[in-house]
């Protein structure tokens, strides 16, 4: 990639960061190019956290309904999957699974809300709460 | 308390640019290529039973913390690492540290560290930076990957270095304990290359290397693309081209790197051979990002580009690749 050639296309996932990229100049030596960033990277990036947000969107509306559990939503909200949240929260994956039942997880003791909150970084409140 | 003389480095990627930035400051000066290079770290991994964040690993570079440790050889260099039972015990050591005047790397995940912009947040344990002073709470931290120095608060870091998943940095903190400063540049070049070619071509098993990004075309191609499947696809490249392209990955901005290293060998070692496997390596790299565009396209859904296209697209560049390795082995 020629120095002329590095992305800079301002992308909002940077927000006014850039980044660097090896380059020729025009002698063919390797510099470092600060880039603002490339659409390509951009893509791939919001399509990665769209996922999530569409995941959490989905189990909010199923939430207010009563059929999924606020756990269930705040997983999804700190891009975590049950697999990721099991090993940081320390339980293993069919028993997270359990707890997201909204029945179940009503009634957990105050014990394990705290170590979802931990595990979440969330307050005991926000973690039995749905935003607005 | 500051670290007196301590100069920030914008680098490529996290884990080589502080690798870099350390040394440099602690009297070794390296370049960010030759760190690279020299530590044999630059790979192509594709793990299919291990899932982060619900894909298959996809790596274009060794396990963490392979930049430092693979320099072990070729400088001498011993690293001062440990990882802490506690938190507490973690920050006060690393306070400690810097009262002593010493920068220090540390392993971190991104998600918690809130100068990240928000869409970078990805629970991704295996980030690199170093701090190199404190005031009040908060910590100045010289994240390479950012043009500027940042500040972090106190429980916010702390939380970064306890974060739990694949890669946990249990508190990891590190820096250079002592170094040979005259070491012999073509033979650590020699070794190095001979290393990076090794694991390319002529890796026992068929999930590194050349051959690995041969099996993931395949892959590719039998991806199932009907129904709720094709979004399911669309991710899974969408995540191979996030882990070759986004911030502190390295992946195809690793091709160039690696090419600025042959480079810098080549030059100050007097050899053309690396000057032309250099170009060659140029030309991979630009091969990549063709494939990202690919995959980009790809993911978008439209302009006709099928999973045929896109593994045909990553076969060139394994070829492309292939052509640069077999040319160093024939040096």
């Amino acid at each position: 990639m020629k120095q002329e050639d590095v992305p800079q296309q301002d992308i909002g996932l940077y927000q006014g960061n850039r980044k660097v990229m090896y380059a020729l100049d025009t002698d063919g030596n390797y510099v470092t190019v600060a880039s603002s960033g490339w659409e390509v990277e951009q893509q791939v990036t919001s399509a990665a956290c769209d996922e999530y947000r569409r995941l959490a969107d989905e189990v909010l509306t199923r939430a207010r309904a009563g059929l999924a559990s606020p756990l269930e939503y705040h997983m999804y909200a700190r891009r975590m999957d049950v697999a990721l949240l099991a090993e940081v929260a320390g339980l293993c994956r069919w028993r997270l699974r359990r707890h997201l039942h909204p029945q179940v997880f009503a009634k957990l003791g105050p014990r394990w809300y705290r170590r979802y909150a931990t595990a979440l970084g969330l307050t005991m409140q926000e973690l039995t709460s749905l935003p607005r | 308390m500051i670290v007196a003389g301590f100069e920030h480095r914008h680098a490529g990627h996290c884990e080589s640019g502080v690798t870099a930035a350390l040394l440099s400051h602690y009297g070794l000066p390296l370049s960010e290529p030759m760190a690279l290079g020299l530590s044999v770290s630059m790979t192509f991994v594709h793990l299919q039973a291990i899932r982060i964040g619900g894909f298959p690993l996809t790596a274009y570079r060794m396990m963490p913390g392979s930049i430092y440790k693979g320099l072990g050889q070729a400088l001498d260099l011993r690293m001062h690492r440990r990882r802490y039972h506690s938190p507490d015990e973690a920050m006060q050591d690393l306070d400690h540290q810097l009262a002593a005047g010493r920068p220090v790397g540390l392993q971190t995940s991104v998600y918690w560290l809130p100068y990240f912009p928000a869409e970078m947040r990805f629970h991704f344990n295996a980030h690199n930076l170093i701090v190199y002073g404190k005031e009040a709470d908060e910590y100045l931290i010289s994240d390479p990957v950012f043009d500027r120095p940042q500040r972090c608060p106190r429980a916010d870091l702390q939380r970064a270095r306890y974060a739990s998943g694949a890669f946990a940095p249990r508190g990891l903190m590190y820096y250079p304990l002592s170094f040979n400063t005259a070491f012999d540049l073509e033979r650590a070049t020699n070794r190095a290359i001979e290393g990076t070619v090794r694991m390319m071509l002529s890796w026992p098993l068929p999930f590194v290397g050349v051959s690995a990004m041969r099996r993931l075309a395949a892959r590719i191609e039998r991806l199932p693309m009907r129904g709720d499947n094709a979004g399911y696809a669309r991710l899974y490249v969408g995540n191979i081209v996030r882990m070759q392209e986004e911030i502190g990955t390295g992946g195809a901005g690793f091709r160039f790197m690696y090419a600025a290293f042959l480079q810098e060998a080549g030059q100050r070692l007097s050899r053309p051979r690396l000057l032309e496997a250099s170009a060659a390596m140029t030309a991979t790299g630009d091969c990549w990002r063709e494939f990202a565009l690919l995959g980009a396209r790809f993911g978008r859904g439209k302009d006709g580009v099928n999973a045929d296209a896109l593994a045909a697209g990553l076969r060139r560049c394994a070829d492309c690749e292939e052509a640069v390795y077999r040319q160093l082995r024939s040096r």
